[in-house]
């Protein structure tokens, strides 16, 4: 593994972290596509442009918009609410550096004991070919997941409308 | 044709959405129904053929698959017709059909698929649906049992995800038929064993095992009534337990680590699901732990490795459904009528609701495994296989927590139906066809699988095949 991906892979992770530690909605949704942004980088680097693009304009984008339409009519916390969470905020993070390091001797001691061959890359042809020719259920299923996301909205939006009424 | 039943679903909520004016809400109900009988009768009869040509689909339907549709077909048609009454609010109703459409198409998809992603996909659509569903109502315990299933199942989809990722690297492909031939030659391999404890510990979350149930008695005693049904009668059966077996049985190799971790966790969920039930005074929360009690058979049943076992575990699940889906809907009847669920402020609720009453004590003695009742004999089915594989600590404990569920049952009937009616409940009365009918139904299958299993079983299951002699 060259330097850059290391460096790559260590930004991912303190994104990632910075994504779930901040006290700011808004700096949490930016965190995630910054998140999103070092992955599609990565899978470039791992020559699969396609899933990168995906991952790029999906994640980083589109779900990025769409967290920062919900923030606008969400009602952020008070000063005072932010300072009184302040310190307990940690308090719940206090055994995720055992955990990290736990499941890092674990998943080091399987890698090293056992030699993974990653499967050869299928030479794909174009893309929409492989989504329709391989992966249409799972198309379809992606359609259902984004009705089913709609309504969910729909119900909370409209709570927020008769409230505000 | 078995494509359509994931297509249509989706095509029907997209239709119900167009801007019809009034009209199409009010279909909705009729359309539902349609939709949900035409998939127990699709499963019942003989039928193939399809669209194929159009979607490549690559579905599996076997009769496993075909007893889950059926199940799914009737739980959601008594949930429609407890919604239909019980949902006051005509946008809340019209939501909550939309929602049971997506349900339906995403447990389809969960029963049919072939490939571990896919059915990542379906679980996915079915926990979604199952999160807006139990917020409903957004209440303040609703929507923390929805929380807390979202969380917990967040994990589960990363245990699942990160399996998927593992199985990927052996074996190239997602198909189910391309990963157990992979497990098959590097099953000694400890990064192969772990992806396979950690899709099963995934689905142990969903199908709310103990110890992995923390959401569930949460999830099933906030949602609003007919949410509890559907989730309680078969999403969990769906996304736990029926993709557990299909997963250990066709695409994981049934060996003695899979086997233990089946056996005991089953035997955990039986015990303390009956112990935790036995002490609850929320009809629901009685319910749910009675759920968990249950689903812990089936899993022992399946733990067994046997094809005994196996079948005993799969019409567990299909009496389990049906038994458990009844009594929410009676809950939801004596809720509706009592306006509480805590079973110390009830008494004698016979005499004003004799149907609810009856069918109750079906219900409970289904549960309990009282012959001559459809429950009976999946018991049996189970205990018979656990003795004749030699794990027989198992079969005593199962024979064991069955009192157990007894009891507590004896004691929601005796503290929710029998005795002296309370003066407050002198104007309660049978809440009508709309709950009526669907009770009834379920009822009569109890009765009736159970009256002709022994005919059924003669002339439809090779009993010596599956016992091996």
């Amino acid at each position: 593994m060259a330097v850059i991906d290391e460096l790559i892979l260590f930004m991912l992770a303190a994104s990632a972290l910075w994504t779930v530690m901040t006290r700011s909605l808004l700096r949490s949704a930016i965190g995630l596509a910054l998140t999103s942004v070092m992955l599609a980088i990565l899978m470039f680097r791992l020559n699969n442009p396609f899933a990168a693009v995906f991952e790029l304009s999906v994640c980083a984008g589109l779900i990025s918009a769409l967290f920062f339409c919900i923030i606008t009519i969400t009602e952020p916390m008070t000063p005072e609410k932010v300072r009184e969470e302040g310190g307990a905020r940690f308090e719940r993070f206090r055994y995720l550096p055992v955990i990290v390091l736990i499941v890092g001797i674990v998943l080091r001691i399987l890698t090293v004991k056992i030699d993974v061959k990653l499967p050869a890359l299928e030479e794909i042809v174009d893309v929409r070919h492989f989504l329709w020719g391989h992966r249409q259920l799972d198309l379809i299923g992606q359609i259902i997941i984004l009705l089913c996301g709609v309504f969910g909205i729909v119900i909370l939006l409209k709570e927020i409308r008769k409230k505000g009424g | 044709m078995f494509s359509l039943l994931i297509l249509i679903p989706l095509l029907s909520v997209i239709i119900l959405n167009l801007s019809f004016g009034r009209l199409m809400r009010k279909t909705a109900f009729s359309l539902c129904l349609a939709l949900f009988v035409v998939q127990i009768l699709l499963v019942l009869l003989p039928i193939s053929g399809g669209f194929e040509p159009i979607f490549k689909f690559n579905l599996i339907v076997d009769d496993l698959s075909r007893v889950v549709l059926f199940c799914i077909g009737i739980v959601l048609s008594s949930a429609l017709f407890v919604g239909e009454h019980l949902i006051k609010d005509d946008d809340q109703r019209f939501n909550f059909l939309n929602l049971l459409l997506i349900a339906l198409a995403g447990m389809n998809g969960v029963v049919m698929v072939k490939d571990v992603f896919s059915l990542y996909v379906f679980l996915e659509i079915t926990a979604v649906a199952s999160f807006v569903l139990i917020s409903l109502y957004r209440d303040r315990d609703a929507l923390e049992a929805a929380f807390k299933y979202f969380v917990l199942s967040a994990i589960a989809s990363v245990l699942m995800l990160s399996s998927i990722a593992i199985l990927l690297l052996f074996s190239g492909d997602t198909g189910f038929s391309a990963i157990n031939a992979a497990i098959i030659t590097s099953q000694h391999s400890r990064l192969i064993m772990l992806a396979m404890g950690l899709f099963i510990c995934g689905l142990f979350i969903k199908g709310g095992l103990m110890p992995f149930h923390g959401w569930l008695p949460d999830a099933y005693s906030a949602a609003p009534a007919p949410v509890s049904i559907l989730l309680a009668g078969i999403v969990t059966k769906t996304v736990g337990i029926y993709a557990l077996i299909r997963i250990v049985t066709l695409v994981f190799v049934f060996n003695d680590p899979i086997k233990y971790l089946l056996l005991f966790v089953g035997a955990i969920s039986i015990v303390l699901g009956a112990l935790a039930a036995l002490g609850q005074s929320d009809f629901k929360r009685m319910l749910a732990y009675s759920s968990i009690s249950q689903v812990g058979y089936i899993i022992i049943g399946l733990g067994c490795g046997t094809p005994l076992g196996i079948f005993g575990a799969i019409f567990h699940l299909l009496n389990h459904a049906v038994f458990k889906t009844l009594l929410f809907v009676n809950s939801a009847a004596v809720e509706k009528e009592t306006g509480t669920t805590d079973m110390d402020k009830m008494s004698g609720l016979a005499e004003k609701m004799p149907l609810t009453g009856i069918t109750s004590v079906l219900a409970v003695l289904s549960t309990a495994g009282i012959p001559p009742l459809s429950g009976f004999w999946s018991k049996l089915i189970i205990i018979m296989a656990l003795w004749i594989s030699g794990y027989r600590i198992f079969a005593v404990i199962a024979v064991t927590a069955s009192v157990i569920t007894l009891a507590y049952f004896l004691s929601l009937q005796r503290r929710v139906f029998w005795g002296k009616l309370g003066k407050e409940f002198n104007n309660i009365k049978e809440p009508g066809f709309m709950l009526a009918f669907p009770a009834l139904v379920l009822a009569f299958i109890i009765v009736a699988v159970g009256i002709l299993f022994p005919y059924l079983a003669h002339e439809f299951i090779n009993l010596k095949e599956l016992t091996g002699g």
